[in-house]
C-alpha cells in the first residue's frame, strides 16, 4: 500500500486454504471491508483491511477459509491449565445438560481450573462508568466488547476511536485478573496456562495481536466448535445419573446474558443503542460520524447477528443458544431470590493497573495517500475510470466493485484492462493482443480457469 | 476536483445524502476530522435549507488542497433581509416545515459558525446563492 505510512503486521484468524479455494467470489463480495481481491483464481485477504468478522467464512461454499486454533495439546506444557470460557458455550448444550456437568467434561478433557469470563462484568461495569463520568464529552461511548468493531471503527471509521472506552473486555480482564491471583499465591506464572475457548475468529486475532495492549496474557486459543466435540464426548462417557456439583464462581444472572444483544446496554444508564450484524454497525456509525452531536450516552456494537451466538464458531442454531442462555440467567436468578443470596460472581474492584486499555490507534484503510494534493489526484483518476467501467459490480476483475478496482488501479494495483468490458473493446479495436489479454486473465483467474488458455 | 449534486424542495429525507457523499470522498482525501466535520455540518444545513424553503437546488463542491468550496443555487421565494436571516432563531418556515422537527432558524447562523467564508446573495421572488468556504486544517472548533 502505497498510502499507508505504517508497516505493521496484523495477524489474522481467518485464512484460505489454496486446494480448496475456486476462487468463485463469494466472499469478496460479501466482505464487508473490501478485504478480499481474486489472485490468480484464489481468494487473497488484504490483511490491513480485514477485522475478522467472518462474514467469509460463513459464505464459503467449499469450506476453504479456515480458522487458525493452537494445538490442544498445548494445554498439557503447563501443570495448571485454566480454561476461559465465555457463558455463550453453555447455549451450545441442551436445557437437559446441566451446567455442572459441562464444567466437569472441561476438566475431565485436561483443565485444572475453569473461569467463565462473564464473572469479570461486574468489575468492567465499574470500568464503564469511570471512563463515562472521567470523559464527559465523550459521547456516546462506545463498547470496546467485540474485536472486530473495534478494528472496523479503526479502519473505517477513524475519527470515532475515541469514544471506545477504554477498559479490557472480558476475556482480557479474566486473564489480568488470574494472573494477579496466581502472583499473589506466589507460584511459578511459567507454570499456568490460559486457554481461551473462542466463539469467533476476531476474538483469536485480538488475543494474537491485541489492540490497545502490549502483549497477551492469554497463552493460547482453542476454537468453540472444537471443544464442544470433546465436551459433547466427555459428557457421554460421564454417568448420566450422578448429580454434578461445581463450586466455581458462576457470573450474575445479568452477566450471563452479557456477550448477547443488548446484554451490555440493558446495564447501562441514559440513553443506549444495541445494535448486531457488521452491516447494520456500519450503517449506523457512517450516521453518527456525520451528526453534529449526540445524546447517546452508550452503544453496544456487535459485528454478529445475534451477538455471540451468531459467532462463526458457534455450532448450534443461534436462536435456541440464545433460549438456553436466558433459561440459565432465569434459573440463576430464581435460585438467588429463593436462597436470600447473591449470586457468586466474582467480586473485584475496577482499578487502572490490571483493566484498563491503552489507546485505540485509527489507521484509516480509506484515504488514497497522505498527502492531499496527490490524493486528490488519486481521486480525480478513480472518478475518470469509473466513467470507463461498466459499473455492474460483476467481480470478473478481481475486485469486489467497479469502484474497488478503480482504486486498485490508482494504487498501482491492477489496469483498467482487467475489466472484461474494456478488454472487449481493447480486443476490438486493436489496443489489446489475445495473448495480452490471456495473460491478464490468468493473473485474476488462474490457468485453469482461463478458457482461451486451455484450449490453447 | 469537483461534484455536482441536485436536491428538491420538500424531499427532507433526502436532505444529507449530499454531505454523506461528500463526507466519505474527504475521508478518502485524508483531509482532518474536524474539518470533515464541519464541511458536513455546513452542507447539510444548506441542504435542509432548499428542502425546507425552494423549490429545487443544485450543489456543487470544489475541493483542491487549500479549501472546499461549495455553492449551494435554489430556485425559491429568496432571502428578503439577509441580515436578520443570520440571526439565532429567526425563521420563515411554514408550519409543516416545522413540526418536522426543522425551522429552529439555526440553520445559517450554524453554518456561518462552522465555515471560513460564507457569502449569500438572494433575489426576492427568484432565489438564493449560498457560497461557503471551508479552508482545509484550519483548527476551528465546531464544539461550542
Amino acid at each position: 500500500m502505497s498510502s499507508g505510512s505504517e508497516n505493521i503486521k496484523f495477524h489474522h484468524a481467518l485464512n484460505v486454504n489454496d486446494d480448496l479455494c475456486t476462487g468463485c467470489t463469494h466472499c469478496m463480495t460479501v466482505c464487508p471491508t473490501q478485504a478480499i481481491r481474486i489472485t490468480g483464481g484464489k481468494a487473497r485477504i488484504r490483511e490491513e483491511r480485514c477485522v475478522d468478522c467472518g462474514l467469509c467464512y460463513k459464505s464459503c461454499p467449499v469450506s476453504a477459509i479456515f480458522v487458525e486454533q493452537d494445538d490442544f495439546n498445548d494445554i498439557f506444557k503447563f501443570s495448571v491449565r485454566v480454561a476461559l470460557i465465555p457463558s455463550v458455550l453453555f447455549g451450545q448444550f441442551e436445557s437437559r445438560i446441566p451446567v455442572a456437568a459441562i464444567y466437569q467434561a472441561i476438566k475431565n478433557i485436561g483443565f485444572t481450573h475453569v473461569l467463565e469470563v462473564e464473572n469479570l462484568c461486574g468489575t468492567i461495569s465499574e470500568g464503564y462508568d469511570r471512563f463515562t463520568v472521567k470523559n464527559p464529552s465523550v459521547r456516546p461511548a462506545i463498547s470496546p466488547y467485540c474485536p472486530a468493531i473495534v478494528r472496523l471503527i479503526q479502519v473505517k471509521f477513524p475519527s470515532l476511536t475515541g469514544n471506545i472506552i477504554r477498559v479490557k473486555p472480558p476475556t482480557d480482564s479474566a486473564a489480568a485478573y488470574l494472573r494477579k491471583k496466581f502472583a499473589e499465591q506466589g507460584g511459578d506464572p511459567g507454570a499456568v496456562g490460559l486457554f481461551y475457548v473462542t466463539p469467533c475468529a476476531s476474538k483469536i486475532a485480538s488475543v494474537k495481536s491485541p489492540v490497545g495492549e502490549t502483549a497477551s496474557l492469554i497463552n493460547g486459543v482453542i476454537n468453540m466448535d472444537f471443544l464442544f466435540n470433546r465436551i459433547t464426548k466427555a459428557l457421554r462417557e460421564m454417568n448420566s445419573d450422578q448429580e454434578w456439583k461445581d463450586r466455581d464462581p458462576h457470573p450474575s444472572p445479568e452477566n450471563i446474558l452479557w456477550s448477547l444483544t443488548r446484554g451490555e446496554s440493558a446495564g447501562r444508564k441514559g440513553r443506549t443503542l444495541a445494535v448486531d450484524g457488521i452491516r447494520n454497525v456500519s450503517e449506523f456509525l457512517e450516521q453518527l460520524e456525520e451528526s453534529e452531536q449526540s445524546d447517546l450516552d452508550f452503544l453496544e456494537l456487535r459485528a454478529c447477528d445475534e451477538s455471540c451466538a451468531g459467532g462463526i464458531l458457534i455450532c448450534r442454531n443461534r436462536f435456541l443458544a440464545v433460549e438456553r442462555l436466558n433459561e440459565r440467567a432465569e434459573a440463576a436468578a430464581g435460585e438467588s431470590r429463593e436462597s436470600g443470596t447473591e449470586s457468586t460472581g466474582i467480586k473485584e474492584p475496577y482499578n487502572h493497573n490490571d483493566y484498563r486499555l491503552g489507546p485505540i490507534e485509527p489507521r484509516s484503510m480509506v484515504k488514497l495517500d497522505d498527502n492531499i494534493t496527490e490524493a486528490i489526484r488519486k481521486m480525480d483518476k478513480v472518478e475518470q475510470l469509473l466513467r470507463v467501467l461498466p459499473g455492474i459490480d460483476c467481480g470478473a476483475c478481481g475486485a469486489p466493485t467497479c469502484r474497488a478496482l478503480a482504486e486498485d488501479i490508482v494504487q498501482g494495483h491492477g489496469t483498467v484492462s482487467h475489466c472484461i468490458f474494456v478488454q472487449e473493446w481493447e480486443i476490438r479495436s486493436g489496443r489489446l493482443s489475445l495473448e495480452e489479454a490471456d495473460r491478464i486473465n490468468s493473473s485474476v483467474w488462474g490457468e485453469m480457469r482461463n478458457r482461451r488458455s486451455q484450449k490453447g | 476536483m469537483t461534484l455536482n449534486y441536485s436536491i428538491s424542495g420538500g424531499d427532507f429525507a433526502s436532505a444529507g445524502n449530499a454531505s454523506s457523499a461528500v463526507k466519505s470522498i474527504l475521508k478518502q482525501l485524508n483531509i482532518d476530522n474536524g474539518t470533515i466535520k464541519r464541511v458536513v455540518i455546513s452542507l447539510y444545513e444548506a441542504e435542509v435549507n432548499v428542502a425546507a424553503h425552494a423549490d429545487n437546488g443544485t450543489i456543487t463542491v470544489d475541493i483542491d488542497n487549500v479549501s472546499v468550496k461549495m455553492v449551494i443555487c435554489d430556485s425559491g421565494p429568496g432571502i428578503p433581509d439577509i441580515e436578520l436571516a443570520m440571526k439565532e432563531g429567526f425563521s420563515t418556515a411554514s408550519a409543516e416545515v416545522r413540526e418536522m422537527g426543522f425551522g429552529a432558524g439555526m440553520g445559517l447562523p450554524n453554518i456561518k459558525r462552522n465555515c471560513d467564508l460564507l457569502n449569500i446573495k438572494s433575489i426576492p421572488g427568484e432565489g438564493t446563492e449560498l457560497n461557503i468556504e471551508i479552508l482545509l486544517n484550519q483548527a476551528k472548533p465546531t464544539e461550542r
